[in-house]
């Protein structure tokens, strides 16, 4: 993979949120690649601070209580984070567009579907409102609806229709970065695949990278290049698809998988991951997730993991691999 | 059979019909159930009506402020139905044309706080932090100050004529447009939508003004119908204490004051002005309680 094709890199993103009842360590230091055309998925349990380092990436972590508390990140070779307001205006939209989790609430319900789209393309481009809302019509062909129904309000619109509008208008300026929070919780699954497809089609016409949010596996499977697993604001695995699906490493993602569904072993029991997220106001000194793991020795208690290269693509934070032995239960398929 | 089909089809197209402004339309549909806030329209309507009307066939110098010695101190009649005054004036005539003060002052000075308090309250709510409290509490220092106080001192200062009154009654009630707005906004600035907006790229002052202030414009326009009924109270009031419209202009305020010392043998001449007021002021409140209503959400089915 040539490095020409980065998009936007992070390193070391550390966010904070400083309320009164303490500072919740929402991201401990991530490190995260975005090249073209590629699409990662996202994916961990409620709370891991999947939509906060979204939100990071946009500059729109709400302050208070939130802060940016270390890192870069680097998009077309300058760091965003020294940006000013003004700049982060051009760049949110132009550069890096977001896909909201719900579509009902998504839309403004006092504009019309086509006057919002043609919003976003007038506050990046120099052109007339009657272009604007030409474009926006044939914006809305391409994600799939009549153009003559730009002139229809949300609530006139179904949810899959309202989430297709949602990502014609994020696509309006072919953004280089689109980040998709959890983009179909909110709707039924045939639509669910349809807007999925759609998006994935989105991505290779306009060579845009992807960060697809979730925490769907199957959603990944269908979507995604590459995979990076969250948990308690680190990324804890990451890879290729079939690096962290065939060839799990980490005790997390294996406990994620185990608690899917199995269709060709329908009597097996689900086996949920026991307890909970430890508190991200009072987070445990070694491992975050060593309280839940059945592998978990002494050192995972007491000191932090370091990240681990299995390959040139693969990587896991677990300190149970400094036994070259370990290998968790889950098989290489 | 054929039947039902006709009306689901009817039914069909006029809902089409209001589709587009199905906001607009099921407020408006709300507001018609509410008896009184018809009532409070009609009469409204009526007293703007008057008002513009009087503008063309009655003439102020002759009929207006024209002293009619002969004709002084009439008790109601025929001719004057609702008397005359200490120079024989006729009440009646006064009191129509002496509407477009009580309606203009209570407009304009509405306007002036909606417009000043209304922004204040839009960036107070969509900022917060130090920006919110600096907004906020000085709107505190000026709501513990009477509404009427301050309007005198404004009027004092500045001298009594129509303009002055206008701005120092809407001054007084900045603050209580500066918390409608800032709550209203609070309610709206958290919705998706508006995170959606900024994701792409809006600016704060189109975020605030095109994105968040259409979606508040329930409380706010409940809020600017019952402010004209109490500033036209406070202007009535400044201009009863020689402080708002100067005589011999017919506003009614002044006139009640006319009227004060012939109170004990023609207390027709300060019933009449009164009763204006009172009605007017009564049409706007009932027209604001039922916009309320009728933009509650609750009540919605
Ligand atoms: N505005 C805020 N103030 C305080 N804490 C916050 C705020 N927003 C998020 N958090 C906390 O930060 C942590 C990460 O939240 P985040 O929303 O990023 O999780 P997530 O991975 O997106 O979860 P989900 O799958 O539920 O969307 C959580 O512990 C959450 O409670
Ligand atoms: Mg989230």
């Amino acid at each position: 993979m040539k490095d020409n094709d980065l998009i936007i890199n992070i390193e070391n993103l550390i966010v904070h949120y400083e309320t009164e009842e303490g500072t919740v360590r929402a991201v401990n230091g991530i490190d995260l690649k975005m090249k073209k055309k590629r699409s990662i998925g996202l994916v961990g349990e409620t709370g891991a601070g999947k939509t906060t380092t979204a939100l990071a990436m946009l500059r729109l972590i709400p302050d208070p209580p939130g802060v940016i508390k270390n890192g870069v990140i680097v998009l077309n070779g300058e760091n965003i984070l020294d940006k000013s307001v003004k700049e982060m205006e051009n760049i949110r939209g132009k550069d890096i567009s977001m896909i909201f989790q719900d579509p009902m609430t998504a839309l403004n319900p006092v504009f019309t579907v086509g006057e919002q789209i043609a919003e976003s393309i007038m506050l990046h481009e120099d052109v007339s409102k009657k272009e604007a809302y030409e474009r926006a019509k044939e914006l809305l062909e391409m994600v799939g609806i009549s153009g003559n129904r730009a002139n229809e309000y949300p609530h006139q619109f179904s949810g899959g229709m309202r989430q297709r509008a949602i990502i014609a208008i994020a696509l309006a300026c072919q953004p280089k970065v689109l980040i998709a929070d959890e983009p179909t919780t909110a709707l039924d699954v045939t639509i669910q695949a349809q807007v999925l497809e759609l998006i994935n089609d989105l991505m290779e016409k306009h060579e845009t990278a992807l960060l697809m949010i979730t925490h769907d596996l199957g959603v990944v499977a269908e979507v995604c290049d590459e995979v990076a697993v969250m948990y308690a604001g680190r990324i804890v695995e990451k890879g290729s698809l079939e690096d962290v699906f065939n060839r799990t490493k980490h005790p997390y993602t294996e406990g994620l998988f185990n608690s899917l569904p199995n269709i060709k072993d329908r009597k097996a029991k689900l086996k949920p991951i026991p307890g909970l997220m430890p508190d991200p106001t009072n987070l445990p000194i070694g491992c975050a997730f060593s309280p839940r793991c059945p592998y978990a020795n002494d050192i995972c208690r007491e000191q932090k993991p370091v990240p681990r290269w299995i390959s040139s693509t693969h990587m896991v934070e677990c300190s149970a691999y400094d036994d070259p032995s370990f290998h968790i239960a889950r098989r290489e398929k | 059979m054929d039947k039902t089909n006709v009306v689901t089809k009817s039914s069909v197209a006029a809902s089409r019909k209001y589709k587009k402004n199905s906001q607009l339309y099921e407020i408006w549909r709300n507001f018609r159930k509410n008896k009184g806030a018809v009532l409070g329209l009609t009469v409204l309507s009526i007293i703007i009506i008057t008002s513009i009307i009087a503008n063309f066939v009655i003439d102020y110098e002759t009929q207006i402020i024209r002293q009619v010695v002969p004709e002084r101190l009439q008790r109601p009649s025929w001719k004057h139905p609702f008397g005359t005054d200490q120079y024989g004036r006729d009440i009646l005539l006064r009191i129509l044309y002496g509407s477009r003060y009580s309606l203009s002052v209570g407009i304009v000075a509405v306007m002036v706080s909606l417009a000043i308090g209304g922004v204040m309250g839009v960036i107070a709510g969509y900022m917060g932090g130090i920006i919110e409290n600096i907004i906020m509490r000085s709107c505190d220092v000026f709501a513990s100050i009477p509404a009427l106080l301050l309007a005198i001192c404004i009027t004092t200062a500045f001298g009594a004529n129509t303009l002055i009154l206008m701005i120092s009654v809407g001054v007084a009630s900045v603050p209580a447009f500066a918390r409608v707005a800032r709550a209203a906004v609070m309610t709206v600035r958290d919705n998706e939508y508006i995170e959606a907006a900024r994701a792409a790229g809006a600016t704060r002052m189109r975020i605030m003004f095109t994105h968040i202030l259409p979606n508040c414009m329930a409380p706010i326009m409940v809020q600017t119908t019952m402010r004209v009924g109490s500033a036209i109270i406070t202007a009535s009031s400044l201009s009863f204490l020689g402080l708002g419209v100067p005589p011999p202009a017919p506003e009614w305020g002044s006139m009640l004051s006319e009227g004060r010392s012939f109170i004990r043998d023609y207390s027709y001449m300060t019933m009449f002005p009164g009763l204006a007021i009172v009605i007017t002021v009564l049409a706007i409140n009932l027209i604001g309680d039922g916009l309320r209503d009728a933009m509650d959400p609750k009540l919605k089915r």
